[in-house]
């Protein structure tokens, strides 16, 4: 079963409709045993960074998603939650990935929003995928480059498309609203299987 | 790099898609779902689902109309009509549509468009605009295009973008449903005035229409109904055309 994480974000419906049409059994959750014990465990999120972290902590989902062994995949605001810290309301983050997310400074339009592609692509996530292949991005806030970096894409400046450490993987762009694209990466993280412990 | 989206525009009338000439003279083109499906495979960017006769009936865009959308597609959409609280937004949004557009009702109401934003982001709110030239201003309507408004167009779309839309679409009134083109003045004239993306509407008759509007103006989309209900234009085609035309756009993947 994969559990997708239940928090206070926007697009968690667009998630599990992209599940269910993979043929995936899902549930939608708060509860911490159901999500310990899902083979995959999602973290979507559109939304503000700061509430989004309240909630989290309020409920304890912050320990739980840090301490989580099986493939975990953030999506959007999930990614950025899953980083250090945000220039969104100066938000403390998980500390999964050691990068700082910030906001895009006012050259272009903002949010970065509509399809792009990669100045690179590597990992698990983006097998078979192509640096010409286009995604669904909105956002305002972007993940720096750094160690963790599996995609990096290039809008006002080059920024972090994908991460990936251990067990977390995480996106910026939305795979659940990227037509084929995005199910090839749907399909290849749950492809990953649980490693270790 | 970021690509120019081509954005179809559905025309909901009691669950059908329809499409007027100049906000009247109403046609039947087809089934929302099957439409929407074909778009999705010929490469269509986005969707957005207008229903046409919300606000004029006072009635609730159908919910469970975007439902089975949302359950069928796998691109982004927009609904818009009629959604005139937070609460019609939040039920559009649940039932899994990824953008509301919001036109007379921010009107009437201009922090709705903040309500929206505060409680599920900008990214998700866009301010649909009808404009109309009058000598050498460009006015607000609402109701579906009945209703002058005393807001200048530029001057609303900039006070939008400050309440929190996230996104504008423009439609202009004097090209909708003529297949002259888009009104290259008034949609140069917003987008170079906002810092968030324009979708330009109204007007597309023909492929260089689409790359005048990405070539002439900063739009960031081009959005269209009746060209693409009636194949007049397939999408792979505008595509390649405006790819030819060194204009990025997605290439179906």
């Amino acid at each position: 079963m994969i559990a997708i994480i239940k928090y206070n974000a926007g697009n968690i419906k667009s998630v599990e409709n992209a599940l269910l049409r993979l043929g995936r059994d899902c549930v939608v959750t708060d509860d911490e045993a159901e999500i310990r014990g899902a083979s995959h465990v999602i973290f979507p999120g559109v939304g503000e960074a700061r509430s989004a972290m309240q909630y989290l902590r309020e409920r304890r989902l912050d320990k739980l998603i840090k301490d989580l062994k099986q493939p975990v995949l953030g999506i959007c605001l999930g990614q950025q939650l899953m980083c250090t810290h945000s220039e969104e309301n100066d938000t403390e983050c998980l500390g999964i990935f050691d990068s700082l997310v910030k906001k895009f400074p006012p050259k272009d339009k903002v949010p970065h929003m509509g399809w792009n592609d990669f100045t690179e692509v590597k990992g698990t996530l983006f097998k078979g995928f192509s640096p010409t292949d286009d995604v669904y991005f909105v956002h305002s806030y972007y993940a720096e480059i750094c160690a963790d970096t599996t995609a990096a894409c290039d809008y006002v400046l080059p920024f972090s498309a994908g991460l990936q450490k251990d067990n977390f993987y995480a996106t910026q762009f939305h795979p659940e609203k990227s037509a084929k694209a995005g199910e090839v990466i749907l399909r290849n993280f749950l492809n990953i299987k649980r490693t270790g412990i | 790099m970021l690509k120019k989206r081509i954005i179809p525009c559905l025309d909901i009338q009691n669950g059908r898609t329809v499409k007027g000439i100049n906000f009247e003279g109403i046609r039947d083109a087809g089934d929302p779902i099957e439409l929407a499906k074909r778009y999705v495979l010929e490469g269509a960017d986005e969707l957005v689902f207008l229903d046409i006769t919300a606000t004029i009936e006072k009635r609730k865009t159908l919910s469970a109309l975007v439902t089975r959308i949302a359950a069928e597609i796998n691109i982004p959409f927009t609904v818009g009509g009629g959604i005139s609280t937070l609460e019609d937004a939040a039920a559009m949004i649940r039932a899994g549509a990824d953008k509301v557009s919001i036109n007379s009702a921010a009107v009437k109401r201009p922090e709705l468009l903040s309500e929206i934003a505060n409680e599920f982001g900008s990214q998700c709110v866009v301010l649909a605009i009808d404009t109309k030239k009058e000598g050498d201003t460009w006015w607000t309507y609402v109701h579906g295009g009945r209703t002058k408004t005393d807001k200048k167009t530029l001057d609303w779309a900039k006070e939008g973008e400050k309440l929190g839309a996230g996104e504008i679409l423009l439609t202009s009134m004097n090209s909708d449903g003529t297949k002259t083109g888009f009104s290259l003045d008034v949609t140069e004239m917003v987008s170079a005035a906002v810092g968030i993306p324009v979708i330009a509407s109204g007007g597309a008759g023909s492929m260089e229409h689409f790359k005048d509007v990405f070539t002439k103006t900063e739009a960031s989309a081009g959005l269209a109904a009746s060209i693409f209900h009636y194949e007049e234009i397939a999408i792979p085609d505008l595509k390649n055309y405006l790819t030819n035309q060194n204009i990025p756009t997605r290439i179906n993947n």
